[in-house]
């Protein structure tokens, strides 16, 4: 077995500096989550990266036209069908090698990696067949899944991905429902199911991590999921240079465990590894609730139940993690 | 960067973007943008790893250089800066 690949922020740096794959000048929102994410998988490639990307926030702000701020083969898709564009572009790559076709063109390299990109929504709800789909028919290509929790792009409608209690335009704080009543679809289950080599969850402030979670995705033989927690700080209410802070936040609170899943077998990573091993180091989830505003109407005098059923929602699932990871 | 006028013959096929958004300057969005204190700096690089716009270049040597013309002014940089040698300014 070769030496693990540790990533080196200097060396990334430099690499980004002479590459620069993804450009300046998108119209992301200030303090965007997932333009972090973006330039973190693109620090992670080992290989040219051909980037597939779903319908959602990155789409729309990275390519409006006649603008473009990817320097690497980029095709858009429709919600839907990300996931199967991913296989038709590795079915087409295996096919091309095999054949021998462009072996002696210097201008054509076959020797590539794929990546698929969705939002929660593309992937949570509209995507999931194909998804499933390409994971079923083994295909290889990493799957990032930046999960902002609602959709952000058209307007903040909720989505399978969004928690309980948050409000969206389409769960909105009334008298008698506030917020979303239901919870988050356990995505990482569905996948894991699946029993693909590689999954992992992945949040961008803890780089290190991140980085290295991206490239083992890239290592996978065959389809590898990464499911990346982004901040939205139009949608979530909270000021953008809290970005960062809230993807800590998360992980401490265990509202998002960083876990991987190699080959069915659960490992808990950084934080989430100390806080298994310390539960006194987990954080209640007040200190990650009370810096969105989606969350605002939580916190008055008689709304307290619902803290404490996100609480209760959040324990049981840590419960259950510590419990796949031998805890 | 000059966007080149083109008529609707001279388009490609379909819809495909063909100008670099480098071209964009999204640095009007900002209100506040960052401002390194090269004494408090140790070059340590997360302002140039949590910037979503990549706008700092840095060779992982010397101080980041944040590009003004397309910083928006989140300020994560200033506020995940372990010294606070960023400071963000009114532009």
């Amino acid at each position: 077995m070769q030496a693990v690949w540790r990533p080196d922020i200097k060396e990334l740096a430099r690499k980004e500096l002479e590459t620069r794959p993804f450009e300046s000048g998108h119209r992301l929102c200030a303090g965007c989550g997932a333009g972090i994410i973006v330039r973190q998988i693109l620090m992670a490639a080992r290989k040219p990266v051909v980037w597939i990307n779903a319908t959602g926030c990155v789409e729309v702000a990275t390519t409006i036209f006649p603008y473009t701020s990817w320097n690497v083969p980029w095709a858009h898709n429709a919600f839907e069908n990300a996931a199967a564009v991913g296989s038709g572009v590795e079915a087409a790559q295996k096919k091309l090698k095999r054949a021998g076709r462009f072996a002696d063109d210097p201008d054509v390299e076959l020797d590539y990696d794929i990546v698929v990109l969705g939002g929660d929504g593309g992937t949570y709800d509209i995507g999931l067949q194909s998804l499933s789909g390409a994971l079923e028919r083994r295909h290889k290509f990493m799957y990032v899944l930046y999960d902002n929790e609602a959709y952000m792009n058209t307007g903040i409608q909720r989505s399978g991905g969004t928690p309980f209690g948050a409000r969206t335009t389409t769960t909105p704080v009334g008298k008698v429902i506030k917020g979303k009543p239901l919870f988050k679809k356990p995505i990482m289950d569905i996948v894991v199911a699946h029993q693909i080599p590689y999954a992992a969850t992945v949040s961008p402030a803890y780089w290190n991590d991140a980085v290295m979670k991206f490239r083992k995705g890239f290592e996978a033989e065959g389809p590898a999921f990464i499911h990346a927690f982004s901040t939205c700080p139009l949608g979530w209410g909270s000021r953008p240079e809290d970005t960062v802070k809230l993807m800590k936040l998360a992980v401490e609170t265990c509202v998002f465990p960083l876990y991987e899943v190699i080959n069915g077998e659960y490992r808990l990573n950084g934080p989430s590894l100390a806080i298994a091993k310390n539960p006194d180091k987990k954080k209640p989830v007040e200190e990650y609730l009370k810096l969105q505003g989606r969350f605002r109407h939580m916190f008055k005098p008689e709304n307290k139940w619902m803290i404490e059923k996100f609480q209760e929602w959040v324990d049981k699932q840590w419960e259950l993690l510590l419990k796949k990871a031998g805890f | 960067m000059e966007v080149p006028v083109l008529g609707w013959k001279d388009l490609p096929m379909a819809a495909v973007p063909f100008v670099s958004s480098k071209a964009y300057d999204t640095g009007e969005w900002a209100v506040f943008q960052p401002k390194i204190n090269p004494d408090k700096c140790v070059k340590c690089g997360l302002c140039w790893m949590y910037c979503p716009d990549s706008v700092y270049r840095w060779d992982g040597e010397g101080i980041p250089e944040p590009d003004l013309g397309h910083c928006k002014g989140c300020g994560i940089c200033a506020e995940e800066c372990p010294t606070k040698a960023i400071e963000m300014v009114r532009v």
